[in-house]
C-alpha cells in the first residue's frame, strides 16, 4: 500500500509526468536518482518496495524540482516521506543514524557536547540573550562546532559590534534548528527540536532573529508554525546595516569573486539580491557572476543530510564543478553565505586548486575584511 | 479615340525597388507604342497610388491600363476597383507580377530589371487586346437549406432564421439531435446534455421561419448560389425547394472498432465503446454503476482507438476523445471511489478552454494516466487482460480490468461519399468534406452558396461545432441579405459553329456548367455556374472553347514579347 | 477583421477601431501558417486590404474604446484617437520620414519583437493597412524635449508636408447596434521562467522572434541566422508559460505545439543538417490536417523527445539545455546555438480593464468569458456585445476565422431584427 499512500500524501495523482523535476535535478546529473519515476512508480505499484532504493539518500533537498514543477506538487517533500518510512523501517545509513542520534542527545548532529555550544564566543564579549538584547543571534550548529565555520560566527560579532547592535545569543541553550533530522526523515525528532526552540524564543521579548546559515532561516520561516518572530537571514539583515549607513566599509578588498547560491537562501527563499548588494558595497571588490546563478544556481550537494551521506557516487561531486567553474571565471575567491556551501566547496577548492588556489569564504568574512 | 494605355511600375517601397530598377522600366515602357504615359511610384496600391491613376485616366483619356507590382491575387481587386471608378471597364487592367515572379526570387540587378521589362512589355501586348467585359447580377432566393439536423445543423438554422430568412431543415431520422442526444454529460462542465438540447430542439420546432423535414433526404440537386433547386424525399414524397444557399451539416460516424481486432471488441462484452459508455451511465442513471450485475473494480479507458492509426487508415487526432475519456474517467471515480481507474494514453490533448483545468481535476480526483498505447486484450479467467508498454517506465505491463472502455474515434459519414457527390463536393485526404482554404475560409466550399458546419468538415467538439455553425450561417445568410449576387465575368465562351458536341468539356467541369443543348446538338454554358477555370477550352478537341480575358489571340500576343 | 467584413457584406455599416497604427494583428507577424505552410502575410495582406476597400467599414486606427453605454440596438461608444503626429489625408506612406528620423535604427522595433530596429516615426510593415507613418510620442524627441534640430527631420523631408506636431488627442463617439470585441492576445513573458535564461542568452529567443527571423520580408530576409552564423543545434521547448501554475498560466495554449512543429519543419527545410530536437509533454496535434504534419515534421528528422527543459546553462559558447528524456528515464544535456522557447498565449494585460469598461466578465484563465461554454460560445453576459478570437481563450487562425464569423452572424441577426422593428 505505500505507494498508494505516498500518492495520496503527496497529490502524486496530479503529476503529468513532464520531466522538469529530473530535469533540473542537480543529483540526475550523477546518480540514478530519478524523481520522476519515483513518483511515478508510486503511482503504478501499489506495493511499492522502498526499502531497496539507496538513491533516495542521494537527494540533497535542493527543492529545484519543486521549483520546476508545472503542477503545483512538492517533490522534495515526497522524498522526505519516503525517507521516513525508511527511516521507521531502519533501513538508514549509519553515519545518517548517528547524525541523527547525537542530535536526539545533543541537540546537534556533530556529535560534540551540548554544553561546549558557545564556546567559540569565549573571549568575544558575547552577551546572553537572557542578559536582554533586540536582536537574537542564532549560530547554528556548524558555526558553533566546526572550526571553519566558527570563523563565520566571529566575523559576525566583529561586524554586529561594529554596527552597534545590541545582540545576543542563546549560548548553550540553544539546539539545532532541526531542518537536517526533518530532511533526512526524522520528522520526530524535528518536532521535538521545534518544540524545544520554540519554548527557549518564547522566554526572551527579542524583536529580531538572524541565523547564520539559510537552513535555520529556511526551518524558522517556513517550517515553525507558531514562531511570532521577525526572522532574517544575515545577509538580509547586514544588507540593512550597510544600507543605513550603520556598517561603512572602508576598506578595499581587491579581489575578483563570485558568489555561490545557496539553494535554501535562493531557489527556497528568493534571497539573491541581499547578498550580492553586500559584495558590491566593499570597496575595490569585483563580482564576477557565475553563469548558473540565482534561479539555475547548482547545488553544492551539503543540504538534506548529504554532509552526513556519501551517497551512490561519492567520487563525483557538483561542489568540484563549481570551484572550476569559479576557476574558469578568474574568480580568486569563490563566496558563499551558508556554512555547509562553505565546506563542501572548499573541500572542493583543496582537491581542485590546491593550496594558495582559489579560495572559498562566506560572504560575512570578505565584510570583516572591509572594515 | 484610339487605344491610348497607361502603364504603372510600383516600387512597393523596397520590394521591388531594390532589386529592379523602375526607373528604367517606366522609361521603356514610355517607349512602347500606344503608351501614353508610364509612371512609377512607392506604393501604387496605396490612396495617393490609386488616385495617381485615376487622374491620368482623365488626363490622358486612357483606355487600358497595365500595372506592374504584385502578384493579381493581391491586388488585381483593388486595381479593377480604381479604374472603375475613373469610368473605365474593370477588365481593361492587366498586371505584370514584378515581385513575386521577379523581385524576390532574383538577386542579380541588371538580370531581375529584363525580366521586368519583359513582363511589362508582355502585359502591355496583352492589353493591347483586351476587351470589355460585363460584369452581372443575379437575383438571390431568400431562403436557406440546412443538411443535418444535429446540433451543428439546428444552431445554423437557428441563426439563419432568427436573421428573419426562410430555412429548410433536412434531417435523415426521425428525430433531431445526431449525436449529441446520445451523450449523458459534456466536457469539462460536467452539464447533462438533455435539458440543454431539449431546450435547443423546442426552439427549432417552433420557429416560424424553419419549416423541419425530419426522416428526409436531398436526393437531387441543381442550380447555382442564389438559384438552387433542391429535391427533397421522405420516401413517399419529393418535393423541391428552392433555396439561396445550402449549409451542410451532416456530421460524422464513430470508427468500428471491430476494425482493430486485437481489442476484442464484440468479443468481450466488457470490452466497450465510449458512446456505449455514455448509455450506459445515462441508463443507469443515479450514482449506480454496476457491468453484468456488478460493480467494477478495475476500469480502464483506451485513447486513441481509430485515431492517430495509420494501420486502419485513420491517420488524423479525433479531437475529442482525450476529454470524453477524461470526463468518463471522472465519473466513474465519483460513482465507484474505491474503482482503480486508469487511462492509457499517448498525448492527452486538452487544449480547448478549461479542458487543462479539467484535466487537472480528474487526476487530482485519483485517475491514473499512464502513457501507452495497448497493444492487445486477452481474458484470463473472468478478467481482461490488457498488454500495453508502460512508456515511463520503458517496460511491458499487463492489467487486469473488469471493465475496458475504448475511445473510438470520428470517422466521416459512411454516405459521405454520396452526399459529395450530390453537391460537387471535394474531400480532403481524410475523407471530410473539404472547407475552401484552410486558414481564412473554414467554412466555406469551393462551390459559392455551399458552406460546411459541424463535423462534416472533420472532427470538432461542441462548442467548436456550435461556433462553426454559426460562421457557417453568417456565410449563408450574407447572399441573402444582399439579395443579388456577382457573377463571374470571365467565362468560357463557345464556337456553336466549331463544336461537334463531344461533350469532353462536359466530362472536365467541376462546376457542371457545361451541358448539350438537345435541338441544336452543341454544348452550352451557364455563365453563372463557369468559374472561368479554362479547363473546358483546354480540353475542347475542336478549339471550340475560348476563354474571355485569356483568349488565344491575348495568351499568344504575351508569349511573343516575352519570347 | 473577419468579424467586419461578413457584418459589412451583409450590409451593415462597420466601425472598426484598431489600437495599433495598422490592422492585422499577430498574424501579421508569422512567416508560415501550419499546416499547410500557406504564407501567413499573402493570406492575410488581400483581407486588410478587403477592409481598407471596404464601402460599409470605416475603419479608425490607432485609436482606443473609452466608453459603450447604453444596450443592445443603441450603444453610445466613446472611441479614443490618438495623435499619429501625421495628417493621414495627405500622408502617401512613401517612408521618407522614416529614413529621416534621427533615431532611425534605435527604437527596438514591436512589429519585429525586438529583432529590428526602427525610428520615432515609423510604418509598422511595409503592407501596413493604412499605410501611414505614424510618431511615436514616447521617444521622438522633438515631442519629448521640444528639440531635434533646427526643423524636426521628419517635417524637413517630408514631402507631403503631412507631419504634424499641432495634432490633440481626439474624442470620437459612435452610434451602434452592436459590439464585436476581438482584442486578441499577449504572449507569456518568458523572463517570468528566468530559468531559461531568456533575455540574458541572445540565442535563447521566443517562437514569435523566431517567426520575424524566419520571415521573408522580415529583418534577416528569412535567412535563420544570430549573428550571421546559422545555427546547427536549434532545441525547441514547449509549455513555456502554459500548463504551468508556478506562473499561474494552468491553461493548455493551445497553439504552441502546432507551431512549434512548423518552425521545426522550417530550421529543417533552411538547413538541412541541422540538428532539431522538440522537447515536449503531449504533443496536441488536434486539428485538421495537424496530426499528419506531425507525422511529416517527424518523418522530416526532427527529433520529438518527451521531457520539458527544466533549465538551460552554458557551457563554452554552446547553450546546455537541461532535461529528463522522461521515455528513456534519464536526464539529458542536449547542447544548442539556438533555443526557441514555445511561448504561450496570455490574456492582454489591460484585459481586466477592458473588461470593466464593457462591464463583461473574465473566467479564471483570465480571458474574456463567454455566455454558456457549450451553446454559446460567443455571446457574452452583455446582450449585444459579442467575443471573438483570442480574446476568448488561446484560438489557431480558422477557429480565430470561424468565431468571428460566428459573432457577425450573432450581430447580424441583432442588427436584422432591429431594422424590422423601425
Amino acid at each position: 500500500m505505500e505507494g498508494q499512500n505516498l500518492a495520496q500524501a503527496y497529490r502524486l495523482f496530479e503529476c503529468i509526468q513532464c520531466g522538469r523535476c529530473t530535469g533540473g535535478c542537480p543529483m540526475s546529473l550523477k546518480t540514478r536518482f530519478n524523481i520522476r519515476r519515483l513518483i511515478y512508480e508510486a503511482l503504478v505499484d501499489e506495493d511499492m518496495d522502498l526499502q531497496s532504493k539507496e538513491v533516495l539518500w542521494d537527494c540533497s533537498t535542493c527543492a529545484t524540482c519543486t521549483l520546476r514543477c508545472p503542477k503545483g506538487l512538492d517533490p522534495t517533500d515526497m522524498v522526505i516521506g519516503m525517507r521516513s518510512i525508511l527511516v521507521d523501517g531502519g533501513r538508514i545509513p549509519p553515519t545518517i543514524r548517528d547524525a541523527l542520534k547525537s542530535l536526539a542527545i545533543r541537540g546537534n548532529p556533530l556529535t560534540m557536547a551540548r554544553e561546549e555550544r558557545a564556546d567559540w564566543a569565549e573571549g568575544l564579549g558575547v552577551k546572553e540573550i537572557s542578559e536582554g538584547a533586540e536582536v537574537l543571534y542564532f549560530v547554528g550548529c556548524s558555526p558553533s562546532y566546526d572550526p571553519r565555520v566558527q570563523k563565520v560566527a566571529k566575523a559576525m560579532v566583529q561586524a554586529f559590534k561594529k554596527a552597534e547592535v545590541e545582540f545576543g545569543i542563546l549560548g548553550n541553550e540553544e539546539v539545532c534548528c532541526g531542518s537536517e533530522a526533518r530532511r533526512m526523515g526524522e520528522t520526530g525528532l524535528f518536532e521535538m527540536l521545534r518544540e524545544m526552540n520554540l519554548e527557549t524564543l518564547e522566554r526572551y521579548p527579542v524583536e529580531l532573529v538572524v541565523t547564520t546559515s539559510p537552513h535555520c532561516y529556511n526551518a524558522f520561516q517556513n517550517e515553525y508554525q507558531g514562531l511570532n518572530l521577525k526572522v532574517q537571514h544575515y545577509t538580509q539583515f547586514v544588507a540593512g546595516l550597510i544600507n543605513e549607513g550603520r556598517l561603512p566599509l572602508s576598506k578595499e578588498v581587491r579581489r575578483i569573486v563570485t558568489y555561490q547560491d545557496p539553494c535554501f537562501l535562493g531557489k527556497q527563499n528568493k534571497i539573491f539580491e541581499e547578498p550580492r548588494k553586500i559584495l558590491r558595497s566593499i570597496p575595490g571588490l569585483e563580482l564576477r557572476e557565475l553563469d548558473r546563478s540565482r534561479e539555475r544556481s547548482l547545488c553544492c550537494e551539503g543540504g538534506g543530510g548529504r554532509m552526513w551521506a556519501e551517497g551512490t557516487n561519492p567520487e563525483e561531486r557538483l561542489a568540484h564543478t563549481r570551484v572550476q567553474e569559479a576557476m574558469d571565471l578568474g574568480a580568486e575567491v569563490l563566496a558563499t553565505a551558508c556554512p555547509f556551501c562553505l565546506l563542501t566547496l572548499e573541500d572542493a577548492a583543496k582537491t581542485v586548486a590546491g593550496e594558495g588556489g582559489i579560495q572559498v569564504m562566506d560572504i560575512m568574512e570578505l565584510v570583516v575584511e572591509a572594515l | 479615340m484610339g487605344l491610348r494605355i497607361g502603364v504603372y511600375v510600383c516600387h512597393c517601397g523596397v520590394n521591388i525597388a531594390a532589386t529592379v530598377d523602375v526607373e528604367a522600366v517606366t522609361r521603356f515602357a514610355l517607349g512602347l507604342p500606344s503608351v501614353a504615359i508610364a509612371r512609377d511610384y512607392t506604393y501604387m496600391c496605396s490612396d495617393p497610388g490609386q488616385a495617381l491613376i485615376k487622374e491620368d485616366i482623365k488626363k490622358f483619356g486612357l483606355t487600358k491600363v497595365v500595372v506592374a507590382s504584385c502578384s493579381p491575387m493581391m491586388h488585381e481587386p483593388t486595381f479593377r476597383g480604381t479604374i472603375q471608378e475613373a469610368g473605365l471597364n474593370p477588365y481593361c487592367l492587366e498586371m505584370a507580377n514584378i515581385r513575386e515572379q521577379c523581385s524576390w526570387v532574383h538577386e542579380e540587378e541588371e538580370e531581375a530589371t529584363r525580366k521586368a521589362i519583359q513582363l511589362v512589355a508582355a502585359a502591355v501586348d496583352k492589353a493591347f487586346l483586351l476587351e470589355p467585359l460585363e460584369e452581372r447580377r443575379v437575383a438571390v432566393t431568400s431562403a436557406a437549406l440546412v443538411i443535418g439536423g444535429g446540433i451543428a445543423g439546428m444552431q445554423a438554422a437557428l441563426d439563419i432564421a432568427n436573421a428573419g430568412f426562410q430555412v429548410y431543415l433536412v434531417e435523415k431520422e426521425p428525430r433531431l439531435g445526431g449525436h449529441l442526444a446520445q451523450l449523458d454529460k459534456t466536457f469539462p462542465t460536467l452539464e447533462p446534455v438533455a435539458p440543454l438540447l431539449a431546450e435547443e430542439i423546442r426552439e427549432v420546432e417552433g420557429h416560424p421561419n424553419i419549416d423541419l423535414l425530419t426522416s428526409a433526404e436531398v436526393i437531387g440537386l441543381e442550380g447555382y448560389i442564389g438559384n438552387f433547386k433542391v429535391n427533397v424525399t421522405d420516401q413517399a414524397t419529393i418535393r423541391e425547394l428552392k433555396v439561396g444557399t445550402i449549409l451542410v451539416a451532416t456530421g460524422y460516424d464513430l470508427f468500428d472498432a471491430r476494425l482493430k481486432p486485437e481489442y476484442g471488441y464484440g468479443i468481450y462484452e466488457k470490452v466497450i465503446t465510449g458512446l456505449e459508455f455514455e448509455r450506459l451511465v445515462s441508463l443507469s442513471g443515479s450514482r449506480k454503476f454496476w457491468v453484468n450485475g456488478k460493480e467494477p473494480q478495475d476500469v480502464l479507458f483506451i485513447q486513441c482507438v481509430g485515431s492517430r492509426d495509420k494501420s486502419v487508415g485513420q491517420e488524423y487526432c479525433s479531437r475529442i476523445c482525450c476529454m470524453y475519456t477524461a470526463k468518463q474517467a471522472l465519473l466513474v471515480k465519483e460513482m465507484l471511489p474505491q474503482a482503480r481507474v486508469t487511462v492509457l494514453y499517448m498525448d492527452v490533448r486538452a487544449y480547448g478552454k478549461g479542458f487543462e483545468e479539467f484535466y487537472d481535476q480528474v487526476r487530482g480526483e485519483g485517475v491514473l494516466y499512464r502513457r501507452g498505447n495497448p497493444s492487445e486484450i486477452y481474458k484470463n479467467g473472468k478478467r481482461l487482460i490488457v498488454r500495453v508498454e508502460d512508456t515511463l517506465l520503458g517496460e511491458p505491463v499487463q492489467l487486469e480490468a473488469d471493465l475496458v472502455v475504448l475511445a473510438t474515434g470520428i470517422t466521416p459519414r459512411r454516405d459521405s461519399p454520396k452526399i459529395a457527390n450530390l453537391l460537387k463536393l471535394p474531400r480532403s485526404p481524410d475523407g471530410f468534406f473539404m472547407e475552401a482554404h484552410p486558414k481564412l475560409r473554414p467554412v466555406d466550399t469551393v462551390t459559392e452558396g455551399i458552406y460546411l458546419a459541424g463535423c462534416c468538415q472533420g472532427p470538432k467538439d461542441i462548442p467548436d461545432t456550435v461556433t462553426q455553425a454559426k460562421a457557417a450561417a453568417a456565410s449563408a445568410m450574407i447572399p441573402l441579405c444582399q439579395g443579388q449576387v456577382k457573377v463571374e465575368a470571365v467565362t468560357s465562351i463557345i464556337d456553336e459553329e466549331l463544336c461537334s458536341g463531344c461533350g469532353i468539356c462536359a466530362e472536365m467541369c467541376v462546376y457542371d456548367a457545361l451541358s448539350l443543348h438537345e435541338r441544336k446538338g452543341v454544348m452550352t454554358i451557364n455563365e453563372v455556374l463557369c468559374k472561368g477555370c479554362g479547363a473546358c477550352a483546354a480540353a475542347c478537341p475542336s478549339k471550340a472553347i475560348k476563354l474571355s480575358h485569356f483568349t488565344p489571340a491575348q495568351i499568344l500576343a504575351q508569349v511573343d514579347a516575352l519570347v | 477583421m473577419q468579424a467586419s467584413l461578413d457584418i459589412a457584406d451583409a450590409g451593415f455599416l462597420v466601425y472598426l477601431v484598431e489600437r495599433e497604427p495598422s490592422i492585422g494583428g499577430h498574424m501579421a507577424q508569422l512567416d508560415k501558417t501550419f499546416p499547410t505552410l500557406d504564407c501567413s502575410s499573402c493570406i492575410l495582406t488581400p483581407k486588410m486590404v478587403d477592409v481598407a476597400r471596404h464601402p460599409n467599414i470605416q475603419l479608425i486606427s490607432y485609436a482606443e474604446v473609452v466608453g459603450a453605454d447604453g444596450g443592445i440596438g443603441h450603444f453610445k461608444v466613446g472611441v479614443k484617437q490618438k495623435p499619429r503626429y501625421v495628417d493621414v489625408d495627405r500622408c502617401t506612406g512613401c517612408g521618407l520620414c522614416v529614413e529621416a528620423c534621427r533615431l532611425k535604427g534605435r527604437i527596438s522595433s514591436e512589429f519585429d519583437v525586438g529583432v529590428s530596429k526602427r525610428g520615432a516615426v515609423y510604418i509598422p510593415f511595409p503592407q501596413a493597412v493604412p499605410l501611414k507613418a505614424t510618431i511615436d510620442p514616447e521617444r521622438c524627441v522633438f515631442i519629448t524635449r521640444g528639440v531635434c534640430g533646427k526643423v524636426p527631420a521628419c517635417e524637413e523631408a517630408c514631402s507631403a508636408e503631412a507631419i504634424d506636431f499641432q495634432q490633440k488627442e481626439e474624442m470620437i463617439g459612435l452610434e451602434v447596434g452592436a459590439i464585436i470585441v476581438a482584442t486578441g492576445f499577449d504572449l507569456f513573458d518568458a523572463r517570468l521562467k528566468p530559468e531559461f535564461g531568456y533575455g540574458l542568452y541572445p540565442n535563447v529567443i521566443t517562437g514569435l522572434q523566431f517567426e520575424r527571423l524566419s520571415s521573408a520580408s522580415g529583418p534577416t530576409r528569412g535567412k535563420i541566422t544570430l549573428n550571421g552564423q546559422e545555427p546547427k543545434k536549434v532545441v525547441f521547448i514547449q509549455c513555456v508559460g502554459s500548463r504551468d501554475k508556478s506562473v499561474g498560466v494552468e491553461y493548455c495554449s493551445r497553439v504552441c505545439c502546432m507551431f512549434t512543429a512548423k518552425q521545426a519543419h522550417l530550421v529543417k527545410e533552411k538547413i538541412p543538417d541541422a540538428e532539431v530536437t522538440v522537447l515536449y509533454i503531449d504533443v496536441r496535434a488536434f486539428g485538421k490536417g495537424f496530426e499528419e504534419f506531425y507525422d511529416r515534421v517527424r518523418g522530416e528528422g526532427v527529433m520529438y523527445r518527451r521531457g520539458n527543459a527544466s533549465e538551460i546553462c552554458k557551457r563554452g559558447e554552446r547553450l546546455i539545455v537541461m532535461a529528463e528524456d522522461t521515455l528513456l528515464g534519464e536526464s539529458v544535456q542536449l547542447e544548442a546555438d539556438l533555443v526557441v522557447l514555445a511561448t504561450g498565449i496570455t490574456p492582454r494585460g489591460d484585459a481586466q480593464d477592458l473588461a470593466t469598461l464593457l462591464r463583461l466578465s473574465t473566467s479564471p484563465d483570465g480571458f474574456f468569458q463567454e455566455a454558456h461554454p457549450k451553446l454559446r460560445p460567443v455571446e457574452t453576459e452583455r446582450e449585444g456585445v459579442y467575443l471573438a478570437g483570442c480574446c476568448q481563450g488561446p484560438k489557431d487562425i480558422p477557429d480565430g476565422v470561424a468565431q468571428a464569423k460566428a459573432a457577425a452572424s450573432s450581430v447580424i441577426i441583432a442588427l436584422r431584427n432591429g431594422m424590422e422593428v423601425s
